[in-house]
């Protein structure tokens, strides 16, 4: 018997009390719980010792460094002056990553679901209890349904830890929502066109191009950090910056052309672009001769996609679509059209990173100096670990059959495969979710819900109260990447380099590491000889052994750069090289997509445009915030709180808006926003479009600075149109309207 | 001396981590700061402008806010950098009056406080906080006499503004244009 899961959202015993502080205006309280948590004693702190790191606000994993006092705290964090991510300066939100350590909100101690007589509820448990009944639950399920029937959503280094458990029990049921939610259509796109995807960090060479392009990427509001610096060299340099997107965006703002672009009409922009390159001759004739396939046929598609068949769908002016595409011609090969990272927008997004791909291509910039570099990775071995057993069912059967060029596990697939029904019933019965805060992450929330109602059993590993943690069974409180040791950070770049992750300090309260949690996992379910360490520290130390360093070195350094590089940086003279396609070439037309029924050349088509009286939702990033992970961090919160709408003065004038006034937003299919938002008029924004920062409106009272803070797109996310080739779910196509008065929902003060 | 500072509005994305930068390093609590963020816009859609600008105390040549302290608290040292003694300070907020730019605040500790171009830091060779975190090293730091200090070479070849020059305080942030 199923028993419905509620969403938990009040304090569990011996939690009560720390939603006192948000009552308390931030401009007239003293020394705050927060501030006596922070140990700041307003005197400068004797620092001791500093332990290297990499930070875990945002997954760009810039190396740092953590001041330790004489108290054995951590009181400051500053970028490692070696790192290629960051170069010695961290971005707000890592600077502001004491806060996460800080927060008097976290998640302290492991949480059991009850049954009581108001409702369910949590209690507090040991890590003994809460670890053997997460233990017993996965067997019997495991017994009953098989091992595959458990599913990992994850994000971040957690999830590395518990993959290997899940892996171990024999399943790869693994899925992280910055694939099919944000830039696996970029990453299948160029595959079909390069035969490699673009991965993280982008082999993007903006410190060294003459001309960035963005479509709809937001760097500087998005704040990657090494982008961002790298952004900055590039306007030192006078590069061009070419900028595509409905909002005047801080990128826009830097720009040297701004292209306000009618919304989900960009792959028609992108086929006059090509359409220009062409006629005029102005791609990169050696280049295209030798490393790509499908010229003709692409130069005969697209001659009808000229500047003036593109101005009626994008409303562009044809000689501003001339201007720039000479200027890509001019600048090339030391220019970028850059591939975006958070592309699932319309549904044809694989297409559309298609035609980004093409774009590259006709300019020769693969391989070049300010253009697209190799990057590389240091070969790391992994610890020695007995083969995983191979499970009888894994992703690939609950996802190619509807998204056949899905190359990562789609998290939306895992979801419906997770759904009961008559005639299909779910195969998925158990979720483990580690660092991604489902509920606002996931659009259709109806479906999301379906899935908690449906699964049997689901374990969240988090160190904030995030709202996931309301759905769970049991709760299991990680400690801060600042306090714990954890795996090699080895992402290629330009230079072979890792950094490592070695804990602070000591974790506060009740809290554990991931490693430690799926250890102790797989000692309960008899995988002990998979998890063959006691300390992680081992398993850091044998692998840095391998490379010809030590943690003794690595303390030292933090990140350590090698040489050997096995590719070059740069192909200047590539005569034999190989893409990694079918055909060996570059693919402007695909064979490939072809033969499997899709668009060999992507096409434009239209998508729906919002009814009388509602606009298009659009939303992004801001700088001091990743996604819904640092609304309640006390330093981020003080740069911004909540989000606001931006509306265009025309559209605040039809509606009688003023500037800073609170509305729901209320979506096509009826969905209200569950907080206001407020609004901000400005110019900034399209009349047929509003904005919203991604990531607030949080509903979980145990954040109490982000509780009731701003409107959660998410939510208003009802449509999506999903992309047929690798399952992404397109969310740029809902729309919305105002509600002045309140229809009667909860508004925090 | 003359300790300035070079702010390039063109590199600046205003992403705030001058402010918790300079938190963190002064131990500002939380819910106030001594730098802050301002974006200015002009125009209409589609041809538009913004300017971003991180703004401070200005340690002004002329400042308005030493001149009016009663106790002798506010003062200028050793290359014009205005400070405030905290035991000096009664917190009487004439100097927070005075200030055009609104660069202090009062202290929940019951003074007065504001920027320093982090002193202490400069005392060991490094930039203020807010100048050696910035991911789009839009800031530039250092003495103006010195012709080879980064904000006398940045202030060189571009062209710059200071806020309410009419105010007569000679502001000390260069704000590259
Ligand atoms: S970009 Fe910022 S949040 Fe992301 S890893 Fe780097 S410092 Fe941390």
């Amino acid at each position: 018997m199923k028993t419905r899961r509620e969403f938990i959202k009040i304090s569990a015993l011996g939690l009560g009390g720390v939603a006192a502080l948000s009552s308390i205006s931030p401009l007239t309280r003293g020394a705050s719980a927060i501030e006596k948590l922070l140990g700041l004693n307003r005197n400068k702190p004797r620092i001791v010792k500093r332990v290297p790191s990499y930070c875990e606000v945002c997954f760009w994993k810039c190396a740092l460094w953590a001041d330790v006092d004489d108290s054995g705290r951590v009181v400051n964090l500053t970028g490692n002056a070696d790192d290629p991510h960051c170069n010695g300066r961290l971005c707000p939100r890592g600077t502001g990553g004491i806060g996460m350590l800080y927060d008097e909100d976290r998640l302290k101690k492991p949480l059991i679901r009850v049954n009581g007589e108001n409702g369910q509820t949590f209690r507090e448990a040991s890590w003994e209890e809460a670890l053997d009944l997460v233990a017993n639950k996965l067997k019997e399920i495991a017994d009953k349904y098989g091992p595959e029937s458990i599913a990992l959503f994850n994000h971040g280094s957690p999830g590395h830890h518990l993959g290997h458990l899940l892996k171990a029990l024999g399943s790869d049921n693994i899925a992280a929502p910055s694939y099919a939610q944000c830039r696996g259509p970029r990453e299948v796109g160029f595959e079909f066109t390069f035969g490699t995807g673009v991965g993280s960090p982008e082999p993007t060479d903006i410190r060294d191009t003459r001309c960035l392009v963005l479509i709809g990427s937001h760097i500087g509001e998005n704040m990657h950090n090494g982008q961002v610096q790298e952004m900055s060299d590039a306007i030192d340099r006078g590069a061009t910056i070419i900028t595509v997107d409905p909002r005047f965006s801080t990128a826009a703002s830097k720009s040297k052309y701004w292209l306000p672009i009618k919304p989900a009409t960009d792959i028609a922009l992108l086929l006059a672009w090509i359409n220009v390159l062409i006629t005029e001759e102005l791609y990169d004739k050696d280049f295209v001769e030798k490393y790509t396939t499908g010229f003709d046929k692409l130069k005969s598609y697209i001659r009808p996609f000229t500047p003036e068949w593109a101005y009626g769908i994008t409303t562009l002016e044809p000689d501003l679509i001339r201007k720039t595409a000479r200027e890509m011609g001019s600048a090339a090969p030391a220019v970028i059209v850059h591939p975006g990272r958070h592309v699932t927008w319309y549904g044809d997004d694989t297409q559309r990173a298609r035609a980004v791909a093409i774009l590259n291509a006709l300019l020769g910039n693969w391989g070049r100096r300010g253009g697209f570099y190799f990057k590389e990775a240091k070969p790391l071995p992994e610890y020695p670990t007995p083969e995983y057993p191979k499970p009888s069912w894994s992703w690939k059967d609950v996802t190619n059959d509807k998204y056949p060029a899905a190359r990562l596990s789609v998290s939306n697939a895992l979801i419906d495969a997770s759904i009961h029904s008559e005639d299909k019933p779910a195969r998925i019965k158990a979720w483990l979710v580690a660092g991604t805060n489902l509920p606002l992450t996931i659009p259709q929330k109806d479906t999301l819900e379906k899935a908690f109602q449906d699964i049997e059993f689901l374990m969240v590993l988090d160190t904030m109260p995030m709202e996931i943690t309301g759905y769970a069974d049991v709760v299991l409180p990680e400690c801060t990447y600042l306090e714990r040791d954890d795996d090699i950070r080895n992402e290629p770049h330009r230079e072979l380099n890792i950094a490592v992750r070695l804990a602070a300090m000591e974790p506060m309260y009740d809290t554990k590491p991931g490693w430690w949690v799926a250890r102790e996992l797989g000692l309960r379910l008899g995988l002990e000889k998979y998890f063959p360490w006691k300390e992680y520290r081992e398993v850091i130390e044998w692998q840095l052994s391998q490379i010809g360093t030590s943690v003794d070195e690595m303390q030292r350094l933090g990140v350590k750069k090698f040489e050997g590089r096995k590719t070059p940086l740069y192909a200047e003279t590539p005569e034999d090289y190989q893409f990694k396609t079918p055909s060996g070439k570059i693919e402007l037309y695909s064979e490939q997509l072809e033969s499997m029924g899709f668009d060999a050349i992507p096409r434009f088509t239209q998508h729906p445009e919002p009814p009388e009286g509602y606009y298009r939702l659009i939303y992004g990033r801001a700088p001091m915030h990743t996604f819904s992970r640092t609304a309640n961090n006390p330093y981020l919160v003080d740069l911004m709180k909540e989000n606001s709408v931006w509306v265009n003065p025309r559209v605040a004038a039809l509606w009688g808006l003023k500037n800073g006034q609170y509305v729901w937003l209320k979506n096509q299919d009826g969905v209200v926003s569950h907080f206001p938002t407020k609004v901000r008029i400005t110019e900034r924004i399209r009349w047929d479009s509003v904005y919203i920062v991604h990531g607030f409106g949080h509903h979980d009272k145990k954040l109490s600075r982000a509780y009731g803070r701003g409107a959660n797109d998410t939510e208003l996310i009802t449509r999506v149109s999903v992309d047929p080739l690798m399952g992404g779910t397109g969310m740029r196509g809902n729309f919305v309207t105002f509600v002045t008065e309140n229809p009667g929902k909860e508004v925090v003060s | 001396m003359r300790y300035a500072m070079a702010i390039d509005t063109r590199k600046c994305v205003g992403c705030g981590d001058c402010v918790v930068a300079c938190q963190v390093e002064n131990n500002v609590p939380i819910g106030y700061c001594r730098d802050w963020v301002v974006e200015s816009m002009a125009g209409t859609y589609p041809k538009l402008e913004i300017e971003i600008r991180s703004e401070r105390c200005n340690h002004c040549d002329n400042a308005p806010c030493v001149r009016c302290c009663p106790t002798g608290a506010s003062h200028i040292v050793e290359g014009g950098i205005v400070l405030v003694t905290h035991q000096k300070c009664i917190g009487c907020g004439a100097c927070i009056q005075s200030c055009p730019y609104d660069a202090r605040y009062s202290h929940p500790d019951g003074y007065v406080d504001k920027c320093t171009f982090c002193n202490h830091r400069i005392a060991e060779g490094k930039d203020p906080a807010c100048v050696s975190v910035c991911p789009t090293k839009c800031m530039y730091f250092g003495d103006l006499d010195d012709p080879n200090s980064p904000v006398s070479k940045a202030l060189q070849d571009r062209r710059y503004k200071t806020l309410a020059p009419e105010a007569g305080t000679h502001p000390q942030i260069y704000y590259l244009l």
